[in-house]
């Protein structure tokens, strides 16, 4: 069995499975609940000074009878007393010292920075999570992603933290930047021990038509919220790697973002995440779901021969290119295997309004398209419309050419094979 | 490690190889789709509804994101049997009929079909989910080797206690081998079970060992540290009529079980009666259609409200071709002669009252006629085991499965009168943690 020991800028937890900031880890009876489901990491919501929080709090996109597979909300951070907050940390580390309890912080001044530090290392924290991502409600008062979205302010106030700190630090940032990069080392400039991405998006979720509100409605009234679930893993994936890739940048990454399942976290693991955090998800269908996460992630090991999960992490980082060095002779083609095809013709569809023409009709009449392969560009499109697993593939060609980017092309000259499709 | 292949011990011209999967295996898109439609319900009542208690939504969850081997491993810790149960469990009134999605009007989830296909995986790739306990020294004796038995071995097995299971027939596996209809389950895959359960192993199967003739209850008892008692049902009860001994009138049971380890010749066999209406008479009804008989009646004392039979398989009995003949009472069995074969059974109209009609006297034409009015207990076996009670034909036991003499317990049909192979599973897991806790006292 494989050795899921999580170490996140330092801070270890039994799995990389963590809870992110947020109603999750509200409170002390909550974190204890999901370290009993088997959570290996909770990053306690937000404290600082306690806030004042509105009714109709969340907002879900509805897509094709599901709603949540994108989700946003306008809540606030604590809205409990420090106190109450700091003495649940307390007794949430005594009974469970050998998980990680990470307390995210977001306050203002350097003196309010120094004292929440200590009183949060005083209750126990393993870490420590600056917020510099909310990009709702705070961010007005010139905190969260106010922060986060200026690398001189980001790093002052990561240095005054590291300059308090007993314990690891991790910045979280927000994902409403141009350019993740700077960002990601404006923490390390700051002293930062780790990065945690992505805060949310700012968004509005939609608006009621009957009443013509944005949503949430908050008595006839509505704001900009933060966007998050599954649909928002591709932008988070992105921001992850961006950094993962970049020369300049070392500090380890906590991964967070739309992850559902055990698949979504080796998606990041591989990306470079020495943990991952999991906030939507939990709040759609509870803490259970991290039994899965935990047995899929071990399975999933044992399968590809890893036994620990240093060996998984950052796997995937080299292979993430800029597009000038992508082999422009690399080509494929869609086979389609007409034993399984159920003739829906979604793909031939799909190529000849979506894509490139090259996905007829039957001539023989049956329902069974057929693939003009010389035509064909091999861009996916039909293999991720077609509804039956494995009965379109893309498969290789060997046209002869050899390898060639287009910056070898640029450069050296390389030749490129004919193109496809143009006509 | 996995276990070696088993020669099949089942010839493979069988009556019942003729039949197709009622409910067909699902493809992985199949699955896919159908996990995908689960709410994951928190304190889901389709939990609630099996006996064994299976995390439910929790396997559903798994098959979705394509942790097929954790599926596997959630149904079979709390189902040891969960293959067969798969197949064979009338999901309709527990898990299935349970889901939420019933009171929405929307179709269940099909658990039953998710469960195999998780299962199904599990035999062919042959994953070994369970190792036996750190030996105990202590042994347990187990009489009989059906789902009961099978259960409680598996579960001694895991908390490290070495197991003897005493068979008197050449097969294990009981009424899933046996009697399950061959389009819910066939006899060989049965006999895969019980090979893929035996493989934990530390199990020994003594076969062609009837208890107590063959092995005194004494000599079982010096034996073994602690006995579980899961030898099932005796034969068909059959009706004391005129004419019982014609050739052409026999026990469902014995008909079906002759059906499904060997051949049953049909050619000659036009008007097929089935006497009964519980679950056997209906299997019964479903089986002679499925092989070819034109004319299969099920004729039952009371009204089609009151028999004990699934509703949900009468409907498909009767889209087979099945029909019955309600409220009628058999007096006797016709034939050529006194002693030639049945051609009919001379029945009469029974009121509300049960109360036969006068004057209603007709035969129902029958070349060949299965009594399925229930299966006879087996009160003499425990005849030498003081403390063990018997109750209606039933071995009187505790929730924990414990009879009333200290390390005998039981479960299954012997115990609940004949119910369905996960209540079997259930009651055998039941007891194997009684038994461990027993056993454990006792060192």
């Amino acid at each position: 069995m494989p050795d899921l020991t999580a170490s996140c800028a330092g801070i270890v937890s039994p799995n990389p499975f963590w809870l992110a900031s947020a109603p999750p880890t509200n409170s002390g009876d909550q974190v204890m609940r999901a370290f009993d489901a088997g959570w290996g990491g909770a990053v306690w919501k937000t404290l600082g000074v306690p806030i004042q929080n509105v009714s109709s709090r969340f907002g879900a996109v509805r897509w094709r009878g599901q709603a949540g597979v994108g989700f946003n909300n306008i809540e606030l951070i604590t809205d409990r007393s420090l106190a109450v907050n700091f003495k649940e940390i307390a007794e949430v580390k005594r009974r469970y010292p050998h998980h990680a309890v990470i307390v995210s912080l977001m306050v203002e001044t350097r003196d309010e920075w120094r004292d929440i530090i200590a009183r949060s290392i005083d209750a126990g924290a393993d870490g420590l999570e600056l917020n510099f991502g909310c990009p709702h409600g705070m961010c007005e008062r010139g905190m969260g992603s106010a922060v986060g979205q200026e690398p001189k302010v980001n790093e002052q106030i990561t240095s005054w933290a590291v300059e308090f700190s007993t314990v690891p630090v991790l910045v979280k940032l927000t994902p409403n930047v141009g350019d993740i990069v700077p960002h990601g080392l404006a923490a390390q400039q700051g002293g930062a021990h780790g990065v945690s991405l992505i805060n949310t998006i700012k968004s509005l979720i939609g608006v009621d038509i009957d009443s013509f509100t944005p949503q949430p409605v908050v008595g006839g009234q509505s704001t900009n919220g933060g966007y998050c679930g599954a649909a928002v893993r591709p932008i988070a994936l992105h921001m992850v790697a961006a950094l993962a890739r970049d020369p300049a940048f070392r500090l380890p990454v906590s991964g967070i973002g739309g992850i559902t399942s055990w698949r979504d976290a080796v998606e990041y693991l591989l990306l470079g995440s020495t943990s991952v955090q999991v906030c939507t998800e939990v709040m759609l269908k509870g803490y259970r779901i991290v039994e899965d996460m935990i047995e899929g992630l071990e399975s999933w090991m044992t399968d590809k021969g890893f036994d620990r999960l240093s060996q998984v992490v950052g796997k995937a980082v080299p292979q993430f290119r800029e597009w000038g060095e992508l082999d422009l002779n690399y080509e494929t083609v869609a086979k389609i295997d007409a034993s399984t095809c159920i003739g829906c013709q979604l793909c031939l569809v799909a190529c000849h309004d979506g894509a490139h023409q090259c996905i007829h009709a039957n001539p023989d009449g049956s329902r069974v398209p057929v693939v003009d392969e010389p035509e064909c560009v091999g861009c996916n499109l039909c293999e991720i419309v077609c509804p039956v697993p494995g009965c379109i593939s893309m498969v290789e060609v060997d046209n002869g050419f050899p390898r060639a980017s287009w910056n070898d092309h640029v450069q050296v000259e390389a030749a490129l094979r004919p193109k496809k499709g143009a006509h | 490690m996995p276990t070696p292949h088993q020669p099949d011990p089942l010839p493979s011209d069988r009556s019942e190889t003729s039949f197709a999967d009622f409910k067909p295996a699902y493809a992985p898109g199949q699955a896919a789709v159908e996990a995908n439609r689960c709410l994951f319900c928190h304190d889901a009542p389709c939990i609630a509804a099996c006996p064994t208690a299976i995390d439910i939504p929790q396997f559903i969850r798994k098959i979705a994101t394509g942790n097929l081997r954790g599926a596997a491993h959630t149904i079979l810790d709390a189902n040891i049997l969960g293959m067969s149960c798969a197949r064979v469990c009338p999901v309709e009134v527990l898990c299935v009929g349970d889901c939420v999605y019933n009171h929405m009007g929307v179709p269940p989830i099909e658990i039953g079909k998710l469960q195999r296909y998780a299962t199904d995986a599990a035999y062919e790739q042959r994953w070994r989910l369970f190792e036996a306990g750190p030996d105990t020294g202590k042994t347990v004796g187990l009489v009989g080797a059906g789902p009961a038995s099978l259960a409680a071995a598996h579960e001694l097995r895991r908390r490290g206690h070495a197991c003897t299971v005493y068979e008197k027939r050449a097969l294990g596996g009981g009424l899933n081998t046996y009697g399950v209809a061959p389009y819910k389950m066939r006899g060989d895959r049965s006999l895969e079970e019980v090979d893929w359960i035996l493989g934990i192993g530390g199990i020994t199967v003594s076969s062609g060992v009837a208890v107590p003739d063959d092995l005194s209850w004494a000599e079982l008892g010096s034996r073994h540290d602690a006995l579980f008692l899961g030898f099932g049902l005796g034969a068909d009860r059959l009706l004391e009529l005129p004419g019982a001994d014609r050739p052409g009138v026999e026990g469902a049971v014995d008909w079906i079980e002759r059906m499904k380890i060997g051949s049953v010749d049909l050619d000659a066999t036009r008007h097929a009666v089935v006497l009964g209406g519980g679950n056997t008479a209906i299997d019964a009804v479903r089986e002679l259609c499925g092989l070819g008989v034109s004319s299969v009646t099920m004729v039952y004392r009371r009204t089609e409200e009151r028999m004990s039979g699934y509703a949900h398989e009468w409907r498909a009995a009767q889209t087979q071709g099945g029909r019955a003949l309600w409220q009628r009472l058999p007096v006797a069995y016709e034939g050529e002669g006194t002693a030639g074969r049945v051609r009919g059974v001379r029945c009469v109209h029974v009121n509300a009252d049960a109360q036969p009609v006068p004057g209603s006297e007709h035969i129902v034409p029958a070349d060949l006629v299965l009594v399925a009015i229930g299966q006879g207990r087996l009160h003499d076996l425990v005849a030498g085991l003081d403390g063990v009670v018997l109750n209606g034909g039933r071995i009187v036991v505790d929730q924990h499965g414990a009879t009333g003499r200290p390390g005998v317990y039981s479960g299954g049909d012997c115990a609940n009168g004949g119910k369905e192979v996960v209540n079997a599973a259930a009651e055998g897991k039941a007891a194997a943690h009684a038994i461990h806790t027993f056993l454990q006292e006792q060192s």
